[in-house]
C-alpha cells in the first residue's frame, strides 16, 4: 500500500523541506504537558459516575452501560477514528491516491446507516440478557459454545494487531519529534514504553470510564488540528485547485520499479469494484471489531444508538478533510525521511505539522494523534480482554468465576493485552503489524452473518454458519496470503484487493470471503436442519425491543446461560 | 428452564409502510455511493474541489440529514412499549 519509492521520486525532484531537524523542543514540551494532563485525567475518571463498586465486568468494562447521547458519541468516535488513521489514510493518499485512501470516506459515510439498522437490537438484547461481548449474543441465541468461541477468537484476535498499530502511529509522531527511532534501542523506546505504561495503569484502575473522558480532550484537539491545517495549508501551498493538480502529477510520474504511475485523484475503470467493495465491506466489518460494540453497548438507552448514527458522520467530514491533508503534503513536497534516513510515507503528516506550523501549535498536532492513540487502545484492550474473560477463561476454563473474579481477570487480561502490543511492535516489522491489521479486517468480517442474521432470523443453522465461517476464513486468509505488492517488494499479504471469482474484477477480499460465508451457511442450513438439531434460544421476541426502563433479567448474570448440556447439541425443551 | 409464551413475547405493534420509509431513507446514501464509475470525475469543480471529492463529501451531511430523519420515523413506527413486570427475565 505505502510505497517508498515513489517518496524517492519526489525527493528528486523537489526541494525538500525540512526533514529529520533533530529534537524540536518547543513541540516536544507541548507534547509531554498535555500528556501528563491527560493521565491524571486518566486515573480521576475512576471517580466519574462512580458506581457502588467497580469490581464487575459491568461497570468496569461497560461504564455502568450508563453514557448518554454526547459521551457514547465521543467514545464511539475516540474508538473508529484512531492515531493509525491520521497516520495512514493521508500517507495511502500521499502515496498511491484515492483507492487506497479515499475510500474512508464512502465507508465511514454508509456506516452509520448500516448500524442504524441492527445495533439497536444488539442493545436491547445484551441490555436485557446481560451480554457483555457479540460472543455472549451468539452464545444465547444459537446455543452453540463453538460458534460462540469461533467469534471471541476473531475478535480477540483481530484486535491484536489494531491496538499494535496505535503504538505505530504514537511511534512516528516520536520519530518527527525528533525522539525515538535513532540510538540505542532503550533510549528509542522508553518515551513509548512510558506512554504505554501510563495508558496500562489508569486502564486498569479506571476501566472503560478512562477513555469516555479521554475522547474528549482528543476530539477537541484533533477538531481544532484539522480545521486550522485545513483553513491555513492551502492558502500557504497555492490553494485547492493547484494542490489536486499537484498530487495528481506527482502520482502519475511513473513509478521506478515498476514502470508504472502511483495511482491517480480519481478511480480508474479498472478499480471501480474494488472502491466500492472495500468501502462498503470495511463499513460492514467496522462494528463486528469487539471495541466498536463495547462503546456502543456502554450507552444508556437504545435511542442513544441510533441518535449517534444521525450524528456521528460528523467525524467523517474530518477524516475527508484529513485523507486531503495526504494531497496537502504533496503540494507542499513534504519529504518524510524516518530516523534511519530511509523515505517513510507513514511520517506525512507529522512531518506536514512541524514543516508548515511554529513549533507550539506542531505540539498540539503531535499530541493529538499520540491522544488519539491512547483512546483506542484503552477501549481496544478492554474489549478484547471483556471477551477472553467472558467467552474463554469463563466459558471453558472456570465456569464457577465470580463477578468479581472476572473483573480481576478482565483487569489482567488488559494489561497482557497491551505487553503483548507492545512487544510486538518493538520485536517485529512494523509491515508485519500493517499486514496482520488488514488480516484482521478480512477475518472479522466473517462474524457477522452469525451475529447480525442472528439479531432478525434464526434461520440460520449454527453448525452451517461456523462451517460458513471456516470456509470463509480460510479463503480469506489464503488469497491475502497469494497477494504480492511489487512495488515494496512484499511476496505475501501484501494488500487487501485481489480478484474476485466469477467476475474477475479487483475486489476487497473479506467482500468476496463474507459472500462465500453467506452461500455456504445457507446451503448447509437447509441441509444440516433435516438431520442436526438446533441449539436453544434463550431469547424472547420481546428482547430485541427492550430499551432502558425495561425490567432485566439482572444488570450482570453470573450465570448467563441456564442450559447445562450444550456441548451434546441436544435442543433444549421448550414448549 | 422454559418459558411460555405470554402475550408479550413478541415484536411490539409497528407501522409497516412507515418502517419501510425508514429502510429507504437508510438505503439512499448507500445507493449513492455505488455507481463510483460515475461520480469519479473532476468535473464539475467546486471552489477547486474535483467532483469526485465534494461529492462524496457532500453526502456525508445528506447522509446525517437521512440516518436522522430514518430515527424520526422508526420512533414514530414502533413507539416504545414497556415490558410487562411479570414477564419472563424480571428479576
Amino acid at each position: 500500500m505505502i510505497t517508498p519509492h515513489t517518496l524517492a521520486v519526489v525527493h528528486a525532484a523537489a526541494d525538500p523541506s525540512r526533514p529529520n531537524t533533530g529534537v524540536n523542543g518547543v513541540a516536544l514540551t507541548v507534547l509531554i504537558v498535555i500528556f501528563v494532563i491527560v493521565a491524571v485525567m486518566g486515573f480521576m475518571a475512576a471517580r466519574w459516575r462512580r458506581a457502588s463498586s467497580m469490581e464487575s465486568l459491568e461497570e468496569w468494562g461497560l461504564g455502568g452501560r450508563s453514557f448518554g447521547t454526547w459521551v457514547t458519541w465521543f467514545l464511539l468516535g475516540g474508538d473508529l477514528y484512531t492515531a493509525y488513521t491520521f497516520v495512514a489514510v493521508p500517507a495511502a493518499m500521499f502515496a498511491t491516491g484515492a483507492v487506497a485512501g479515499f475510500f474512508a470516506v464512502p465507508y465511514t459515510i454508509v456506516a452509520y446507516p448500516i448500524i442504524f439498522f441492527f445495533m439497536s437490537r444488539l442493545w436491547s438484547v445484551s441490555h436485557r440478557r446481560g451480554y457483555v461481548t457479540s460472543a455472549d449474543f451468539v452464545r444465547g441465541r444459537y446455543g452453540s459454545r463453538g460458534l460462540s468461541l469461533a467469534i471471541a477468537v476473531t475478535g480477540f484476535i483481530a484486535t491484536m494487531p489494531y491496538i499494535a498499530l496505535q503504538l505505530v502511529g504514537i511511534q512516528a509522531v516520536l520519530e518527527v519529534a525528533g525522539i525515538g527511532g535513532s540510538g540505542n534501542w532503550f533510549a528509542k523506546d522508553l518515551p513509548l514504553l512510558i506512554a504505554f505504561a501510563v495508558l496500562a495503569a489508569y486502564t486498569y484502575t479506571s476501566g472503560l470510564r478512562a477513555p469516555a473522558i479521554i475522547a474528549f480532550v482528543k476530539d477537541a484537539l484533533i477538531y481544532l488540528v484539522i480545521v486550522v491545517a485545513v483553513i491555513y495549508l492551502p492558502t500557504k501551498v497555492g490553494g485547492w485547485g493547484h494542490i489536486f493538480d499537484a498530487a495528481n502529477t506527482k502520482m502519475q510520474t511513473a513509478n521506478k520499479v515498476t514502470g508504472k504511475p502511483n495511482g491517480s485523484i480519481l478511480v480508474g475503470p479498472k478499480q471501480q469494484w474494488a472502491y466500492v467493495t472495500l468501502a462498503f465491506g470495511s463499513a460492514l466489518a467496522l462494528f463486528m471489531y469487539p471495541h466498536s460494540i463495547t462503546a456502543s453497548l456502554s450507552a444508556k438507552s437504545r435511542n442513544t444508538i441510533r441518535r449517534n448514527a444521525a450524528i456521528l458522520p460528523a467525524y467523517s467530514f474530518l477524516l475527508a478533510l484529513l485523507a486531503l491533508l495526504g494531497w496537502v503534503a504533496s503540494a507542499a513536497k513534504t519529504t518524510p525521511i524516518g530516523a534511519d534516513g530511509k523515505p517513510n510515507a507513514q511520517l506525512v503528516i507529522p512531518q506536514l505539522f512541524e514543516d508548515q506550523f511554529p513549533s507550539w501549535f506542531a505540539g498540539i498536532a503531535f499530541a493529538a494523534i499520540a491522544v488519539g492513540a491512547l483512546v483506542p487502545a484503552a477501549i481496544m484492550s478492554i474489549a478484547a480482554a471483556n471477551t477472553f474473560t467472558r467467552n474463554i477463561y469463563k466459558e471453558w476454563l472456570r465456569p464457577d468465576a465470580t463477578v468479581e473474579h472476572e473483573a480481576k481477570v478482565s483487569k489482567i487480561a488488559s494489561l497482557v493485552v497491551k505487553i503483548f502490543a507492545v512487544g510486538f511492535v518493538l520485536t517485529m516489522d512494523k509491515q508485519n503489524a500493517i499486514n496482520l491489521q488488514l488480516l484482521g479486517g478480512i477475518w472479522i468480517l466473517q462474524t457477522f452473518p452469525a451475529i447480525v442474521f442472528g439479531l432478525y432470523t434464526r434461520w440460520f443453522h449454527r453448525w452451517a454458519l461456523l462451517i460458513g465461517w471456516a470456509v470463509a476464513m480460510v479463503y480469506g486468509t489464503w488469497t491475502a496470503y497469494g497477494v504480492a505488492n511489487p512495488a515494496t517488494k512484499v511476496a505475501h499479504f501484501g494488500g487487501s484487493t485481489a480478484d474476485i471469482p466469477i467476475i474477475g474484477k479487483l475486489g476487497y477480499i473479506a467482500f468476496t470471503a463474507l459472500i462465500i460465508n453467506i452461500v455456504v451457511s445457507a446451503v448447509l442450513t437447509v441441509v444440516l436442519e433435516r438431520f442436526v438439531p438446533r441449539g436453544a434460544d434463550e431469547t424472547i421476541v420481546a428482547d430485541y425491543f427492550a430499551d432502558e426502563d425495561d425490567p432485566r433479567v439482572s444488570a450482570y448474570d453470573p450465570v448467563p446461560y441456564d442450559d447445562a448440556d450444550l456441548g451434546g447439541g441436544s435442543p433444549k425443551a421448550s414448549t | 428452564m422454559s418459558h411460555q409464551p405470554d402475550s408479550q413475547d413478541g415484536a411490539p405493534p409497528a407501522n409497516r409502510p412507515l418502517q419501510v420509509l425508514a429502510g429507504v431513507l437508510l438505503a439512499i446514501p448507500c445507493l449513492a455511493l455505488i455507481p463510483v464509475g460515475w461520480y469519479s470525475r473532476r468535473s464539475p469543480e467546486l471552489g477547486g474541489f474535483p467532483f469526485f471529492v465534494w461529492y462524496q463529501m457532500l453526502w456525508v451531511f445528506l447522509c446525517a440529514g437521512f440516518t436522522y430523519s430514518a430515527y424520526v420515523v422508526v420512533k414514530r413506527a414502533r413507539p416504545h412499549r414497556p415490558m410487562a413486570r411479570n414477564e419472563r427475565g424480571d428479576a
